[in-house]
Parts: structure tokens; sequence; C-alpha cells
């Protein structure tokens, strides 16, 4: 089956800088892509472009976007806008700031129905409270009139929702959709987010610095650098074998990773310096930073390799670490 | 006689949905050489119970004794020689760095505001508190805007270290900050501690990082503490339905994903349920917690928990 989803060495460019470089990923119906990296990583930027609602100052300056066949990046304005929502949809870390504080968020989901489904604005809101019963609102006849300051964090982020699969959409956009939100709040939309795509057969790329919601979410992971895909792999293999010094420097200085570890044992692993160190380097964007850089390290940049079977690294130097048993692996 | 002892602490704010309770009644104690984790959602009063402690919001009742001292009851010129021994570490570094000023003036400020040493001194003072924190010495004729995250924080901790306090309040420090960093940011809290004696109050909504860092672990929900233990105690043998709910949502690599172990949302500090604060999301709750207020008691020498089931939950 084709993906539904083809990114083909996608590169962003702004006048002074390329955020995204060569990115390439793809995406089954049903499917969770998790997309992880720091901030820098050029992980938003990426969400922003298959929406194609890039800032005024970015271009694609190569690569395309595939879906369902059509190239997103040659679409006009009018096009993407009627795939914008019906077939695209996106959510954001922060839902107050995506909601308009002045409408009712009845009336803000049912704006989306009135405009892709032509409905009526009184089976717009019938669909709207069905909707907000769907994302598990309580009481949805009567949340349906409230304004977004009279819900808390975690039930703007299901309203949200609601309006992102308002109409079913193939694909949604998760960007770290659930940053903003207290733990046993998190742990509510995932599961939600989760069973939407089940029972609409979304495919979900899932945008997170989180490496635990990447380990139980995500059927696939692409790791991103400055710009950068570094590593792709099922969460399995990326949490028991990670191949690229950065994913290994992500794990090692996570103390989610390490039960029983307690500052009187020692220090946390770090990665020395940060992303932007990146920027204008040539040859590896992670060299700065790597305790296994060489000299070759800065010529070129280091091209994808299949070291097993669906997985991608971008560092020649690396070597499986699998027969280390778990543990001694993090303490790299 | 310990560092920092709290009892019975109350701030409440007046608020247009009715009298805001976001701490109600806490009783705290850091020893000297402790790191103490406050962990607990927004919402919970954990900021505004360390803003109280230095005194940055005034307390509506109970009192605060540093070292002995009750400072609740010292007005603001009597509090500036407690302020030089208690600081602050913030969330957002940069929200707390004036951006016209340069980090030299900056951290110069708070050694003028306590006469502390001449001009050359103070600069000596800076220099070696900026190589303390690994900032190039360069960076105090910079301007924050000029610093990544990591290194602001470090900046901020440069500022909460120059007057050598005893205890640092830490309000959720490496928040903002990318996971590479995070390390980075912790490792260099302990050093601190080593070097300089210090004890923190460490509030953060991060278990895993309270895990790490902390000596001590309270847990707190709706302006309360719901249980307090030392850290080991408290991850092997959690005692109160919330401590078990935040730590069973914390989605884990080495474990499979399981449903979301509590329903519904934090409730108002403003309407606190009646009983048990927490019954109206506890998956154990029954007529007596609806009706009473479980007594914050201890369960074994150090542990204590604020639960009427809590010898009975396994």
């Amino acid at each position: 089956m084709a993906p539904l989803l083809q990114v083909d060495n996608l590169t962003i460019r702004f006048p002074r800088a390329e955020p995204v470089r060569d990115l390439s990923f793809e995406i089954s119906q049903g499917e969770t892509l998790a997309i992880v990296g720091e901030s820098g990583s050029g992980k938003s930027l990426t969400a922003l472009a298959l929406m194609q609602l890039l800032p005024r100052a970015a271009r694609i300056a190569n690569g395309s976007i595939s879906f369902g066949g059509r190239d997103l990046t040659k679409l006009g304005a009018r096009e993407m806008r009627h795939l914008r929502g019906r077939e695209i949809a996106m959510i954001f870390q922060e839902p107050m700031t995506s909601l308009n504080p002045v409408m009712t968020i009845g009336r803000q989901i049912a704006e989306v129905l009135q405009v892709h489904e032509k409905l009526s604005s009184r089976a717009a809101r019938e669909r709207a409270i069905e909707l907000l019963r769907l994302v598990r609102i309580p009481a949805p006849e009567k949340r349906v009139d409230d304004y977004p300051h009279q819900l808390s964090g975690g039930m703007r982020q299901r309203v949200m929702i609601a309006i992102a699969v308002a109409c079913k959409p193939k694909l949604l956009i998760a960007d770290e959709p659930t940053t903003a939100l207290d733990v046993t709040i998190q742990a509510q939309v995932l599961d939600l987010l989760d069973t939407l795509r089940r029972e609409l057969q979304m495919a979900v790329v899932l945008i997170t610095h989180d490496l635990g919601v990447v380990a139980q979410w995500a059927d696939k992971v692409v790791v991103m650098y400055a710009g950068r895909k570094v590593e792709q792999a099922l969460p399995d293999d990326l949490f028991n074998d990670p191949l690229h010094p950065y994913t290994r420097g992500l794990l090692a200085a996570s103390p989610r990773l390490k039960h029983d570890f307690h500052y009187r044992d020692g220090a946390l692993t770090e990665i020395p310096g940060s992303i932007v160190s990146a920027v204008g380097e040539t040859g590896c964007p992670f060299r700065p930073r790597c305790n296994q850089a060489r000299a070759s390290c800065s010529h070129h940049v280091p091209q994808l390799t299949v070291p097993a079977e669906d997985r991608l690294v971008a560092c020649p130097f690396t070597t499986s670490i699998k027969a280390v048993p778990h543990a001694a692996a993090l303490s790299l | 006689m310990p560092l920092l002892s709290v009892s019975d602490l109350k701030t409440h704010y007046k608020s247009r949905d009715g009298l805001l309770r976001a701490v109600d009644g806490i009783d705290l104690v850091v020893e000297r050489g402790e790191t103490v984790g406050l962990v607990g959602e927004s919402g919970c009063g954990k900021s505004t119970l360390g803003k109280t402690v230095l005194r940055l919001v005034d307390p509506t009742a109970g009192r605060i004794e540093f070292k002995g001292e009750d400072i609740t009851v010292l007005d603001q010129r009597s509090l500036q020689s407690v302020r030089k021994s208690i600081q602050m570490i913030f969330q957002d570094p940069y929200a707390s760095l004036n951006p016209r000023q340069t980090i030299g003036e900056i951290l110069e400020a708070p050694l003028i505001v306590h006469k502390v040493g001449d001009r050359t001194e103070r600069r000596q003072i800076i220099a070696n508190i900026v190589a303390k924190v690994g900032l190039p010495s360069e960076s105090i004729n910079r301007y924050p805007h000029e610093f990544s995250g990591g290194q602001r924080q470090r900046i901020g901790i440069a500022r909460a270290l120059l007057l050598n306090p005893e205890l640092i309040v830490c309000d959720e420090p490496v928040s903002a900050l990318d996971l590479s960093i995070q390390a980075q940011i912790l490792n260099l809290l302990v050093e601190m501690k080593k070097e300089f004696g210090l004890s923190y109050l460490f509030i953060s909504h991060d278990l895993s990082v309270v895990r790490y860092f902390a000596d001590r672990v309270m847990v707190m929900y709706l302006g309360r503490i719901v249980e307090s233990a030392d850290n080991a105690t408290l991850w092997s043998d959690p005692r109160h339905p919330y401590t078990r709910a935040l730590m069973d949502a914390v989605p884990d690599p080495a474990r499979p994903r399981q449903a979301a172990p509590l329903g519904g949302d934090l409730p108002s500090p403003s309407d606190i349920p009646s009983g048990c604060r927490f019954h109206t999301r506890c998956p154990l709750a029954t007529d007596l917690c609806r009706a009473d207020e479980p007594e914050f008691r201890a369960i074994a020498p150090g542990h204590q928990v604020a639960c009427h089931f809590a010898d009975s939950i396994n």
C-alpha cells in the first residue's frame, strides 16, 4: 500500500538559514509517527510545512510533500485551504492561543463543519455537541456554549482535538499536544488521541521532545537534530539499541530512564554545549557536541545508512551496542 | 534545629471566584544540607508555597521559621538580612533577567543592595561566580538575549549564589530546558550544593527529575501535602492514591502503556471538595472520604500520608 504521506528531501529555507534540510519520511494510514527533537531541531517547522503554513520569510527550497498522490508544495492556496481542516488537521501545544477567546467553543467547532461540510448552523451545532462527547467533555450540551477561558487546559486541548477531527481527517499533526498539560491530564489526552486514531483510521504525526511519550505511543520514530534526520527506528529498537551518538546522549541524559539513579550515586550524563553550536558548521551537525567525533566528521554531512531492517542512522562510526544489556547501554 | 521549618502555613488570595486557598495548611521542614522535592501539578499551590517561604507573598496564617527565627513577623527592613540567606531560582530565567542590563550589572545589583565590598571586590566576586557556574568570563559584558536557555539558567544560578545563601528555593528550574541541557543544569546544582553546603527546596512537576534530585519528597495536592517520605521509600512504597497515579501517569519506555490512571480535572482551589480533597478523582474513594478530611499522619518513621486507607493500600 502506498504511504498516505511521503516527504522527500524537504529543505526549508529562510533568507539566512536552512532550519530543515534533506528531510524524508513517510507515514501510512492509521500509523503514528513520532518526530523527536529539541528546540531548534526543525520539528515544528516541518509540521507547519505539512500544513503549508510556513512563516512568510520561509520557503520550501527543495523536496516534495506527497499526500494521497498530490504534491502539497505545488498546490495553490485555494486547493490547500480545501485540504486543510478537512483531510489534514493540526493541533498545537498551547490550545489557549489557538482558540478564539471571544467565540464559544461550540461555534468554533461548528465553523469548521459549516465551511467544509456545508452543514446548516443547527446541524453543525448538533454535530459540535456530538464531537464534544466524542472527546469526553462532560455535559457537552452545556459546555458547547462555554468560552475557552471557562475551560481547564486539558479541556481546551480536547476542544482543539474536537475541531481537528470534526471532518474526519486522514492525517492529524499534533505538535507537542500535551507539553503544556499536567502529567495526569497528559495521559488522558494521549489516550483520547490514540482512541480517535483507531476509530477514525487516522495517521498521526506526533511531534514531541518527550522520549517517554514516544516510547509508549509511536509506531515509528524519527530523531531530528539541527534540521536533519539523524536516526529512524521502531521505538523498541531505538530505546534498546540507540545508534546515533545524539540519541544515545539523549537517553543517557534522561533521569526518567534511570530509575534508581540518584544524585548521590553520580552525575547525569551530559551532552556538552547546545544545539546553537551546529549553526554554520560544515559536516555532521552534531560534531561539536559529539564525544566520538573525528576529523573526518567535519568534511561532509554523514549520509543515512540502513544498519538493520526498519532502521536508519546518519553516523558512519556507530556500532550496535545490542550485545550489552539495557541498563549498561544507557550509562554510556 | 532545622534550617527551615514551616508550620500550618496558609496563603489565601481573594479572587473573583471567592477565596482561593492556594496553600492551605502545610507543615514542612528542610534540614541543613538537605534537598526537599515538592511535587505537584499546576494549581496545587507549590509555587505560592515557594514564594511564601521567601515572603515574596505574605502568608495568611502559620509560621515560617528560618534558623529558629519566625520570619513571618519581620518587617521589610529586617527581612533583608534573611533574604540574603534564602535565594530563589526561577523557571524562566529570561523573564527574570533585565534585558537592558549586562550580566555584570545584573549580578552586581544584589551585591550593592546588600552593601557587599567595594567595586573591585564586587568584580572579583562576580568573576568567581561566573566561572563557577561554567560561563565564559566575557559573559559579564553581554546581554541576556545573547545567551541560550541553559546559559541563562546558569546566570540565574550565579545570581542566587552571589550572597552565599544557605537555602535556595528552586521553582521548576529545568522545566523550560531541553533534555540535553537539563542534565547540565541539574549536575551544576548538585556541584554547587556540595561546594557551598546548600539546602534546596526543589519545586517541580516532573517526578523523574525529583527522583534523581531530592533527598526527601513531598507530594502536594490542592494546597496540602498528601504524602511525604524519603526518596527511596516514596518510590518503593507510595501510599497515597494520588502519588501512585502521578507515578503511573509518567510515560515510561521500560513499561507497557496503561490507561490514564486518573479521570477528571484538578478541582479549583477556590472550590476545594469536602472531606478528602482528592476524593473527586480518587479511584478508592468511599463515603468516609467524602465526609472526613484525613489526617496527615505518620505510618512509619519519616513517612506521612493523608489518606484514610494508607495502611491498607497495596
